[in-house]
């Protein structure tokens, strides 16, 4: 039955948004169709595949187990927010190189969850790697290029010494 | 080729992913249209019963819903889904209503449909429908199926819905004289492609022209628009049905499901555009499942471990009705049991039978999969038997290059043979062994137990065919820019089919890829299109592609001979010039003043095939049952590479899947035909921490003779060897339990149970 709306203020990417959502609707659904940020992609609405992971406040968050309503004060970045008008970032462009990707629907949720986790943590290992992408599905690569996109991606994320 | 062969064969970075990289894809939920509404499916619940009565006025009562659809409102008959390969008679009647017409035959089976203004709205309205229906006794197993004391199609008679027959030589004879025969009974679980996106599509339709347009079409989109020109009685030429960037594939992706027709009949019912997207629940639930087989097997040799022959049946289960392309999983499971393998005599009666569970299709390496299992088991316990090393007894029997083109066994009833093209397949099997380093790790682990695991070693040597016919269509154009624009009947399911069609091209031109751009996957492309399925889309799309080349270049000589006054063959086409006798030159953007375009066919009624070994290493956990696969490795030839980087991603991704199929995919049903993992956490996917250490090495050294690349189709063969390798390598980790693992999925609690089971009996001795 419908529901109440409610206003909603945050950022995303960098610009302020002021919007009233249903109480119901997905933070992944207002995005995609409300602010036809369409560059997120739904692979399962039950948090498990990955596809819709966005970074709120620094962490990696499934938008599809996210309230738009809960976004209410926070900084949202989604794969539009990391990329460049022209031309790749160095963690795309390892993508790339090593054809981390093939249909390209998991790709955006796997960006978000390596950027997260590179901001954080530039020096992780393949297997700390591996734990954190454990939670996107990817069914077309078989992961070992994503992995090696990943490693080879941790130089640029690097704080440069001395800084 | 062009002597100027720069791209095929180069490991160039996909055009595809500047797009998809930075989150510009246009998947079909990206899509919108003015004034579009959403569309939900209210699903049969119960797996078998009669349609008493539906109840909709509460539905329609709800605020922005604007229509909701039964078989009444559709009409009668209800359109059908087409079965697009081996249509018969005798299969039309068992072939899906696009909506329940007074029966529903299984969980997800659509019943209604509603139109409304959002999704949550339609979905509000789905449950304020009231349905009544009254339940039969489902068909859930196989002994059901067979028994036939309750029926999908009671007009049948039976459940069993088509039979493939495939025969050479005389098995019967050739068993009689056997010295060594083994028989044994293997079963394959039901599971699927599971792309990432979920099918959608977006119609809409223009009533002054009388016109469709469908995005979210995918693979075979000229078939869909041709089925759904017959079920709407509209002329073809009044639909057009474009991919939009499609989520993956795998041979499920495309093929026509029954919101096909059931999404474009209401934009024009309701006269506005008109948007679908499953979720996932629905997508386990109703997209074609595969696999559910059971074989029963004899393998005869002689005392040198030479077969003589396989015979056997085989139970293939279809789910309540036949689909598209459904009859190639049993056809298939009969006609190519003998893999690579040089078998004199074959007899394998395969039986497709309906149920009440999801409708099949094919899932990459379709029948091939389930057939490879058997066949490689087989020879596993045959040489075991025979006390013949494993690696000699596939050498003795494979086919040998001079024995190409090698005849399969015919298929009694569609009269339909096939030949393998040609290779050397003793070769990807050396290397293979080489690359793994197979005889000294057989040394160190084979049957070993080694920190409280048994390691095991598997070997699988396999075939796949690609390249369907008939034909594939190329259409190019000489662009104003001087640019060339190729339009092709071939369709993007993920797998870079931009990119391998551009190296293509630019060879077949020899022109820069930057001045090439690629139209596929669209109705208004080409006269005609067959699209991507049996990795056909580089054989054919690429085939067609260096055919129309070839007279595009041909019709820009004669352009340039006119303009110059000489002979076309005296032109010259090069760095984007065409250049005449004395100097005479005009730039492609000067040629193009003229209208110059061709299309072109390529037509193709034989199959490639790709060939290749696998080799495996793999640790069992007594206590757990758990499988930990330590190495993978995989050589194939394909005929020719066009792009390395992308014919590897294939491999591995392909191989992936295999063991995700192999170790944890299971499309559950319970008695009473209920879907019982239909969530990402029942249905169990691999992840990236799942299978790190697996390696693909792909080459090219033997070309397919039956088209001008020389390319073979690849990109399923990497999932064909995968259930029967692990589950041969687990027979060879547990040989000291003497246990022979014949069911899949390998899952922990199966092989634990088999180490249990053997227990007592090692107590014993």
């Amino acid at each position: 039955m419908p529901t109440s709306k409610h206003r909603a203020v945050f950022e995303v990417n960098g610009k302020a948004v002021d919007i009233e959502v249903e109480s119901r609707t997905t933070l992944s659904d207002c995005l995609r169709h409300q602010l036809r940020l369409t560059g997120t992609h739904v692979g399962c609405e039950h948090g498990v595949c990955g596809a819709c992971t966005i970074i709120i406040d620094g962490a990696a968050v499934r938008s599809c187990l996210t309230l738009a309503v809960q976004a209410d004060g926070s900084q949202i970045t989604t794969v539009e927010g990391i990329s460049f008008d022209e031309g790749l970032t160095p963690l795309q462009t390892a993508f790339r190189k090593h054809h981390a990707l093939q249909c390209g629907f998991c790709t955006p949720g796997m960006l978000m969850t390596a950027h997260a986790l590179l901001t954080e943590n530039p020096d992780v290992d393949e297997e700390g790697i591996r734990h954190v992408l454990s939670g996107n599905i990817c069914r077309c690569t078989g992961y070992i290029p994503i992995i090696q996109a990943v490693l080879e991606a941790r130089a640029a994320y690097k704080k440069p010494e001395n800084a | 080729m062009s002597k100027a062969n720069r791209f095929v064969g180069s490991p160039v970075e996909r055009l595809e992913d500047l797009r998809l990289l930075r989150g510009r894809g246009r998947f079909v939920d990206d899509l919108t249209a003015e004034g579009v509404l959403n569309a939900v499916i209210l699903r049969s619940p119960v797996a078998h019963g009669i349609i008493k009565g539906i109840d909709t006025s509460a539905a329609l009562a709800i605020p922005g819903v604007v229509a909701v659809l039964t078989a009444e409102e559709i009409g009668r008959p209800v359109p059908t889904i087409p079965i697009r390969l081996f249509a018969s008679k005798l299969t039309e009647p068992l072939e899906q209503p696009c909506i329940a017409d007074r029966k529903v035959r299984y969980v997800g089976e659509p019943v209604v449909l509603v139109i409304a203004e959002s999704q949550a709205i339609a979905e509000d309205a789905c449950d304020a429908v009231v349905l009544d229906i009254e339940t039969l006794p489902p068909v859930v197993t196989r002994e059901a199926a067979e028994k036939g004391q309750s029926l999908l199609f009671d007009e049948l008679g039976t459940n069993r819905c088509a039979r493939f027959t495939a025969i050479k030589g005389d098995a019967d004879d050739a068993f009689r004289n056997a010295a060594y025969r083994r028989r044994e009974r293997f079963g394959v679980h039901r599971h699927t492609a599971v792309f990432m996106e979920g099918r959608g599509l977006l119609a809409e339709w223009f009533e002054e022209e009388g016109k469709l347009v469908v995005q979210g079409g995918a693979k075979v989109p000229f078939a869909t628009r041709k089925a759904l020109s017959k079920q709407m009685n509209l002329p073809e030429d009044k639909i057009e049905v474009h991919e939009a960037d499609t989520g993956g594939g795998f041979g499920s992706r495309g093929e026509f499901y029954p919101e096909d027709f059931l999404i474009p009949f209401a934009a024009r019912y309701v006269g506005k555009p008109i948007k679908w997207v499953e979720d996932r629940r629905e997508h386990l639930a109703c997209s074609n499942h595969s696999r559910e087989t059971e074989v029963e097997a004899e393998i005869a040799c002689d005392k040198n471990g030479m077969v003589l022959g396989l015979r056997g049946t085989a139970f293939v289960d279809s789910g309540a009705y036949v689909r598209t392309n459904g009859l190639i999983n049993p056809r298939n499971v009969s006609q190519f049991m003998s893999g690579p393998y040089h078998v004199p005599n074959i007899n394998i009666v395969t039986d497709f039978y309906l149920s009440n569970k999801g409708p099949v299709g094919t899932y990459r390496g379709p029948g091939r999969y389930e057939t490879d299992y058997v066949r490689e088991r087989l020879f596993d316990m045959a040489a075991n038997d025979l006390g013949i090393d494993r690696v000699e007894f596939r050498r003795r029997n494979l086919v040998r290059e001079d024995q190409m083109p090698y005849q399969l066994p015919q298929i009694v009833e569609t009269k339909s043979g096939d030949e393998l093209d040609s290779g050397n397949y003793e070769v990807t099997l050396d290397q293979c062994l080489a690359e793994f380093k197979w005889a000294e790790k057989v040394e160190k682990y084979d049957g070993k137990l080694i920190d409280g695991r048994y390691h095991g070693l598997g070997l699988h040597c396999f075939i796949e065919g690609g390249a369907a016919g008939p034909k594939e269509n190329a259409r190019l154009v000489l662009e104003k820019s001087g640019n060339v624009s190729v339009y092709v009947g071939s369709s993007q399911v993920g797998q870079g089919v931009v990119t391998v069609l551009t190296q293509i091209a630019a060879d077949a031109l020899e022109m820069p890829m930057d001045k090439i751009a690629i139209f596929h996957g669209s109705t208004t492309g080409t006269k005609e299109g067959f699209g991507s399925f049996h990795s056909r889309s580089t054989v054919m799309g690429g085939s067609a592609i260096v055919v129309a080349a070839a007279s595009l270049q041909k019709l820009m000589r004669e352009a340039a001979g006119r303009r110059f006054n000489c002979a076309p063959g005296e032109v010259t086409l090069e760095d984007g010039k065409a250049q005449g006798p004395g100097g005479k030159s005009l730039t492609f953007a000067e040629l193009a003043e003229e209208d110059i375009s061709i299309e072109e066919s390529f037509f193709n009624h034989k199959h490639t095939w790709a060939y290749g070994t696998h080799a495996t290493h793999i640790a069992v956990d007594p206590q757990t049952g758990q499988v930990e696969v330590l190495e993978y490795v995989a050589v194939e030839d394909v005929g020719r590479m066009v792009n390395p980087l992308t014919l590897g991603g294939q491999a591995v991704g392909a191989i992936v899947q295999g063991l995700g199929g192999t170790f944890l995919e299971h499309l559950i049903y319970d008695g009473e035909g209920q879907l019982l993992t239909g969530t990402f956490a029942d249905y169990l996917l691999p992840t990236a921490g799942d299978f790190p250490r697996i390696r693909a090495i792909m080459t090219g050294n033997y070309p397919s003779p039956i088209n001008p690349l020389g390319v073979k189709g690849a990109g399923e063969g990497g999932i064909i060897p995968v259930g029967g390798i692990m589950a041969n390598a687990i027979a060879s980790a547990l040989r000291s339990f003497n246990v022979q693992p014949l069911e899949l999925p390998l899952s922990p609690p199966r092989i634990w149970k088999l180490i249990d089971d053997a227990r007592p009996a090692e107590a014993a001795e």
